[in-house]
């Protein structure tokens, strides 16, 4: 092949901008906010890659996209075979372009950026994606022999969907049990419409049952089946990613009253039940005049901009630290503020306030001040004596994280798990302490994101074909 | 997949459903339940299973007409499918010989104790059933509870069937005449449940009941069903649906049922409205 290189001497164009629905307008509605690159901005923001040497962006994703080699294939207007190149190690390209935070992963050790922005790496993903899509030329990578081995891939999100496309192509045969009745895990009931299209999870789902997985819903592993008769049935190995699915609430007076919900009940009923159309779907899902949600992460921001399109007249942010200290994408946050979103800083609840009928009408908060930095380096919220006041409100969502749901968990005796009751688990090989059995994504870190989660999924399917290869434990 | 198989009426809007789930009849024990959705804009609910036929495959759920779902659920026919049905789910009933059992339904909750009851005869206890309802018309599974309990005693809220009361009456009696009795089960509207617990309290007697949450995914994931027990939060989908009945805070779990009042009834109303306008099109 001979390589056309005409050296551009020409100014670099600045970062593109992707296009959003306006503020306004999309406080209002549930549909998608970021509005995806035209390919022209595309070519452009692709011709700002300087191809360098030694890039450090593959390495700086989970999954190790090869980042340079799809963004040539953007600039030379190769859309769906950029997006194709990306598949190669990454299933679920529309979905990263959307959710990963690529300011902490590709684009934070992309050499741009140490001059100038970097390289909008994930709006081109999603470009790609996306284009190949509508292009209607989503093409299934052949597969290869039939191993004659079954792996049961317990979990539908994106570990679980990743190990068993990784797994799938290599010619095993694989199933996901899913619990609920969609697959997708925290991608359907999780994350909201307007930041991750529910018709973009199943297109990408979808194209994992075409690399030939098998996926049961309204399977509850540890209830319906044990991962023990998966063994007795022929299965050779077994993929946890379980996810975190089990919500914090705060252990304070009134907690239980009507109208406080966990962030996991609030975004599920929206989510997976659209309870955003009721009485069109049956599911209610009640915000009053003024929302409130504490804390501070993507969570939190997914469950506010949710209660604000949901029509609550005041939607609040309660979070005890700063909005420096905020987990939160900037993105996120941004956006929240931009459709409205009040920001309550160094306040943290203390009780819970209910009326006759045991529904929230307020809270007792305390000021916070920030006192020296704790374990996780940020500065400790520390509660000022004698500053508690009321503040009212009527609805009231639970965003402080959450844990390791022990329902499948409980059922498998051998199985180690950490003080906290996540899963102890190689970080490169995803053992567990059972044999045959690996795990990965949020049920062996804490809740963490999507692409780490994925990168679990990609770790696991090496170290699973090479158990059945060598089967060495 | 979830095929009606067959379907009867027990009481005025009170239907019985046996359902194709082999999976979960195999794994399912007393005390468990499902969550169904009938079609792709449904909500899920909770429903106990009320027995099981291991061989065919067959569960057995009894639903009362209290919403929208419910009542479209009892349009559903045999050869008619479910779009999801997921479980077992919850704890199953700690079953053992305690000795003498009395085990209380209220109204379609009878459907709830009934398998506990029969789990409690077969490990071969003394079985005292009470069945209540408001009136004679909705008395459900009278003759299959007879068949298997050593006493059994109705009442009717109106005295049309049975003794006329309240099933603690029943139970008062029982106790003041001096019968030893090892444990009470209970299962039907919270308010029963509240006053048999407070009534055995009293005498001392261990009480389980099996709290009727709303849920959404009944496997611990959202926290809608949580309970106070004994002063501390538990979730009825998986550390339940049976607590301790002395220990459960009924006004709590009636105050968090209600919480969708106002929107189950537009739902109810705005469907009866379509089902009206659908029968004046024809």
């Amino acid at each position: 092949m001979v390589e056309k290189k005409k050296k551009k001497k020409k100014k670099r164009p600045p970062r593109q901008e992707m296009p959003r629905q306006d503020p306004k307008e999309r406080r209002m509605n549930f549909n998608e906010v970021a509005l995806g690159f035209s390919e022209e901005t595309a070519v452009i923001e692709a011709s700002r890659c300087i191809g360098c040497p030694k890039p450090e962006c593959i390495d700086g994703c989970p999954v190790f996209v090869d980042i340079p080699e799809f963004i040539k294939l953007v600039q030379e207007k190769k859309f769906v075979e950029a997006s194709k190149k990306i598949k190669e190690t990454n299933i679920l390209p529309a979905i990263c372009g959307r959710v990963c935070p690529q300011e902490t992963q590709c684009e934070i050790v992309c050499v741009l950026s140490k001059i100038d922005k970097p390289v909008a790496i994930g709006r081109l993903e999603r470009f790609v994606a996306d284009y190949e899509a509508a292009a209607g030329e989503v093409e299934i990578p052949p597969k290869s022999e039939p191993k004659g081995k079954k792996v049961a891939v317990v979990g539908s999100g994106p570990a679980g969907l990743t190990v068993a496309g990784e797994l799938a192509k290599m010619g095993y045969e694989v199933i996901i049990f899913e619990a609920l009745h969609k697959p997708g895990g925290v991608l359907v009931y999780g994350i909201p419409e307007f930041r991750l299209p529910k018709a973009i999870v199943a297109r990408e789902v979808d194209f994992v049952e075409k690399l030939g997985v098998e996926l049961k819903t309204n399977f509850v592993v540890g209830r319906t089946v044990t991962v023990e008769e998966f063994f007795d049935q022929g299965y050779g190995a077994v993929f946890l990613g379980l996810g975190a699915g089990l919500p914090w609430f705060l252990n304070l007076p009134g907690i239980n009253l009507v109208g406080i919900y966990s962030a996991n009940e609030f975004l599920t009923r929206s989510n997976l039940m659209k309870a955003y159309l009721f009485p069109e779907y049956d599911t209610p899902l009640r915000v009053g005049k003024k929302a409130v949600v504490i804390g501070g992460g993507n969570v939190a921001m997914d469950s506010v901009r949710t209660a604000l399109r949901l029509g609550a007249k005041e939607t609040h942010i309660i979070y005890r630290r700063s909005r420096k200290e905020m987990p939160a994408r900037e993105e996120e946050i941004e956006n929240a503020e931009a459709e409205g979103v009040i920001f309550d800083f160094l306040v943290n609840p203390v009780e819970f306030l209910g009326d006759k009928e045991g529904r929230v009408c307020g809270m007792k908060l305390i000021r916070m001040e920030l006192g020296e930095p704790d374990e996780s380096g940020r500065r400790r919220p520390v509660p000022i004596e004698g500053s508690e006041f009321v503040y009212n409100c009527d609805t009231v969502v639970i965003a402080i994280g959450q844990g390791p749901n022990p329902l499948a968990l409980s059922t498998m005796k051998d199985l180690k798990l950490n003080k906290w009751g996540y899963i102890v688990a190689d970080i490169e090989t995803c053992k567990t302490s059972m044999k045959g059995v690996f795990a990965g994504g949020d049920i062996v870190t804490g809740e963490a994101t999507v692409i780490e989660a994925m990168g679990f999924g990609w770790r696991a399917s090496i170290a699973i074909d090479k158990y059945f290869t060598t089967g060495e434990w | 997949m979830n095929q009606i198989i067959d379907k009867k009426r027990l009481a005025e809007g009170i239907n019985l459903f046996e359902i194709e789930a082999p999976l979960i009849a195999r794994k399912r024990k007393p005390g468990q339940f499902v969550i169904i959705r009938i079609d792709e804009n449904g909500e899920r609910i909770p429903l106990t299973i009320a027995d099981v036929n291991k061989e065919k495959g067959i569960i057995t759920i009894v639903v009362q007409v209290v919403g929208k779902t419910t009542e479209h659920l009892g349009t559903l026919s045999p050869g008619d499918s479910l779009l999801d049905v997921v479980g077992p789910l919850g704890q199953p009933t700690h079953i053992e010989k305690f000795g003498t059992v009395v085990a209380i339904g209220g109204g379609v909750g009878h459907a709830v104790c009934f398998p506990i009851a029969k789990g409690m005869k077969d490990a071969g206890n003394y079985l005292i059933t009470i069945v209540g309802a408001r009136t004679k018309g909705l008395i459900i599974l009278e003759e299959e509870t007879k068949k298997f309990s050593d006493e059994f005693y109705i009442t009717t809220d109106d005295g049309s069937y049975g003794k006329k009361g309240l099933v603690t009456d029943q139970l008062k009696e029982l106790l003041e005449g001096g019968k030893k009795i090892d444990l009470v089960l209970a299962a039907g509207p919270a308010i029963m449940m509240k006053f048999v617990s407070l009534m055995t309290k009293e005498y001392g007697i261990k009480t389980i009941v099996s709290l009727n949450s709303i849920m959404v995914d009944g496997t611990g994931m959202c926290g809608v069903c949580r309970v106070e027990v004994g002063g501390k939060t538990k979730f009825a989908c998986v550390d339940g649906p049976e607590f301790d009945g002395h220990e459960v805070n009924y006004d709590l779990l009636m105050k968090r049922l209600a919480t969708y009042k106002e929107e189950e009834k537009l739902a109810y109303d705005r469907y009866m409205q379509k089902i009206k306008d659908k029968g004046k099109e024809m």
